[in-house]
């Protein structure tokens, strides 16, 4: 068990002296409490798997170091790390028992056989692994496959930290929704450091207390899955958090008010001193934008599309040259193309070259 | 083309992978097979390609039976959920590749790549090798591939599985849209209720090699003809109750009697399994709501998962696990007893074989 301090991480494959725009992962410095659970959020080649490596010792970075509770660990081995590691594909042993399988990694580190006797049918007991422990693991499922593996990445106590790269990408619907709060009660159970790195928004947004959401190299917003959706602080984290991801709309922008496509509209805060060369955009997420019938108060739109998800309904409509996504609420009926909008002020925020800009009560 | 199957089976090995299965699929038309893994999905399409002959039963195309008939000679293309693709040739000659075995002039080759490479956004990527690529971009060379070729029969096997989030998201909204404009029989294989809702055209739901429900994606959705089907096409899952109607009172297994009012009106007096899908089921933080006819459980909060627009609240009931989501965030700390209302008029009854009895009038 360990905090995780990052300092002044960057790597680059094509070495230290590659050109700073390419590096795989640009300077980070970051701290991971003992304890927490974390999740790494990012699209394929945002840099989360290095971050990852980096901090398991796979991969050695070209510049910065890790401390694990303040020690330098960078000439440190994965193992002499004491790091466990999940990965998307089971990694068990076949020809041994589910619970040969799970009391390996202790038999590994030498302990005792009560004491692992004791700790393997804890961790089988939370994953509800108990009636198979005796059964050879080849004639389990997939599923029931990734489930040891977790069970194998869990089941030390002594570990710094647990990695998680991607675990459910192989699982049914149903059973990750089991997996997934069968994580959240063994974290809360066992205290121990977790990371989970994934692409996809709800896994993170779930399991982890702190998302950490990564773009291009870079961490863009660090913070609890309500932050991330109520204040994006990148137009990326806009859009890649939430399904439809948020509305970004190029504006201008003037002290309460913003014109998008020759319609003006009322903001909450107010905005004076944005830069003259910035890139104003305004962004608004789709349950903030509300479909409407017609009046002569409202901005016009006209409706292209409505997704129906089942327990809700959103529309892709056409305001100008813009597409904008929108709420539609319960019991609308949408008769004809044309429809309307409304905003709610309080959820509007304003961006200059893709950062949030705080405005003024 | 039109495609039919007749009363097909499958056994392979003494395993039935495919039970009496009937279908009818017709030129333009969009068809999400809908199932968990091993339900028969990726067996139903082998057959439908002419991969696997099946043990018994027919396969019709343009009502001619293919049995015999060479798979290269059919026109059929199809996606796998792992990246397949040619490692030696350049994106543009991936795609490429089926129109060069149809030996199309040059001309006609650079412009239909060309148009298939904007429609699935790789025209940046066509002079770059499969294998620099992202696993998306690997995966949408794939599709372009299949969809190059004008096939009269694309099958596509949980094609996005292996892809982003957002990727899936997007691919999902444009799917439907190329799909259209191509005229073919699409066929998609899915595990997730929401990419079937995305995607909608209609939907088969499989069930251990049987096809349960056939009919409008959306409609199967508002209207599951057995509890199976309900469970299939939730997610969060179907949360269920065992409920025993008499007297013009319904008691719920596990405690509560309330009035039989709502869609229990109109039952007979006897047993039922009540369906309901996360979002049917209300929380309140306070006394018992019942006054507006709703029923009221008293459930202890297992866990709630928070995404920042939603919370999914996992709750407790007499030894069955619920889950509710509501808009926004809540967070309700482990252990706490919550109310849990439901409205009678918003639940799907089954009798005690698992078929539907009655269904919410709207979704």
């Amino acid at each position: 068990m360990a905090r995780i301090d990052l300092v002044e991480l960057a790597h680059s494959y094509g070495g230290a002296t590659a050109d700073p725009a390419s590096f795989a992962l640009k300077p980070t410095s970051m701290t991971w409490r003992q304890g927490g659970a974390y999740a790494l959020l990012g699209p394929s080649g945002c840099g989360k798997t290095t971050l990852l490596n980096i901090i398991s010792g796979i991969v050695k970075p070209s510049r910065g170091k890790v401390l694990f509770d303040g020690e330098d660990v960078m000439a440190l081995t994965t193992q002499q790390r004491n790091i466990a590691q999940v990965f998307q594909f089971p990694v068990i042993y076949d020809t041994m028992t589910v619970g040969e399988n799970l009391a390996f990694p202790l038999k590994n580190r030498g302990m005792g056989r009560a004491a692992i006797e004791a700790r393997v049918l804890e961790i089988a007991g939370l994953l509800e692994l108990l009636p198979h422990l005796g059964r050879k693991a080849s004639r389990l499922t997939a599923d029931a496959k990734q489930k040891i593996s977790l069970g194998r990445g869990l089941v030390r106590a002594d570990v710094a930290a647990i990695l998680f790269d991607e675990p459910l990408t192989v699982i049914d619907p149903a059973l990750k929704w089991e997996l997934r709060s069968k994580l959240k009660v063994l974290h809360r159970a066992l205290d121990l450091t977790m990371i989970y790195v994934t692409h996809d928004q709800t896994e993170a947004l779930t399991f982890a207390d702190t998302v950490v959401v990564m773009h291009e190299g870079s961490v863009v917003q660090t913070g609890t899955p309500e932050e991330l959706f109520l204040r994006p602080d990148h137009t990326f984290v806009g859009y890649f958090i939430g399904s439809p991801g948020m509305n970004v709309l190029p504006a201008e922008v003037r002290g309460r008010q913003a014109r998008i496509a020759g319609h003006t509209l009322g903001l909450e805060r107010a905005y004076s001193d944005l830069p003259d060369a910035a890139r104003v955009e305004i962004g608004i997420r789709p349950e903030f934008v509300h479909l409407a019938r017609p009046a002569p108060e409202l901005l016009a739109a006209k409706v292209e599309r409505i997704d129906d998800l089942g327990r809700s309904r959103f529309a892709h409509v056409r305001m100008g040259d813009l597409r904008i996504a929108a709420s539609v609420p319960r019991g609308l009926s949408i008769a004809a193309d044309e429809m309307a909008l409304v905003f709610e002020p309080a959820q509007i925020h304003v961006y200059a070259d893709s950062r949030r800009v705080e405005g003024a009560a | 083309m039109s495609l039919r199957l007749e009363d097909v089976s499958s056994v392979r090995g003494g395993e039935t992978h495919l039970h009496d299965i009937s279908l009818s699929l017709e030129r333009g038309s969009l068809n999400v097979l809908l199932g968990r893994t091993l339900s028969g999905k990726t067996s139903l399409m082998r057959v439908m390609a002419g991969l696997d002959a099946p043990t018994a039963g027919r396969v019709l195309v343009d009502g001619r039976d293919v049995a015999g008939i060479d798979v290269r000679k059919r026109s059929v293309a199809m996606v796998y959920q792992q990246f397949i693709n040619y490692p030696s040739l350049t994106v543009f000659e991936n795609i490429a590749s089926p129109l060069r075995v149809q030996r199309r002039p040059q001309e006609e080759i650079d412009r239909r790549v060309r148009d298939t490479a904007r429609l699935l956004k790789l025209e940046p990527h066509l002079g770059r090798m499969p294998l620099a690529l992202s696993g998306g971009q690997q995966q949408r060379t794939a599709i372009a591939r299949a969809l190059v070729k004008g096939a009269d029969l694309v099958l596509l096997d949980e094609p996005l599985a292996n892809l982003d989030y957002k990727l899936r998201e997007e691919l999902r909204t444009e799917l439907p849209r190329i799909f259209e404009s191509s005229g073919a029989i699409f066929v998609y294989a899915t595990t997730e209720p929401l990419e079937a809702m995305l995607l909608g055209g209609s939907v088969v739901c499989l069930f251990e090699g049987r096809a349960l429900q056939t009919g409008d994606t959306s409609a199967v959705y508002r209207r599951p003809h057995s509890l199976r089907v309900a469970e299939l096409f939730s997610d969060p899952p179907l949360n269920t109750v065992a409920v025993e109607k008499r007297d013009g009172s319904v008691a719920y297994h596990g405690g509560g009697t309330a009035q039989a009012n709502g869609l229990y009106a109109g039952l007979h007096d006897g047993p039922y399994r009540v369906g309901f899908r996360a979002h049917q089921l209300a929380l309140a933080n306070g006394p018992a709501k019942g006054a507006d006819g709703r029923h009221v459980f008293p459930a202890t909060v297992a866990l709630t998962e928070i995404t920042g627009s939603e919370s999914f609240v996992h709750l407790e009931r007499d030894g069955a696990n619920w889950v509710a989501v509501l808009p926004g965030v809540h967070e309700y700390p482990p252990g706490q007893t919550l109310e849990a209302a439901l409205d009678p008029d918003d639940i799907f009854v089954f009798d005690a074989e698992g078929r539907l009895v009655v269904a919410p009038a709207s979704g």
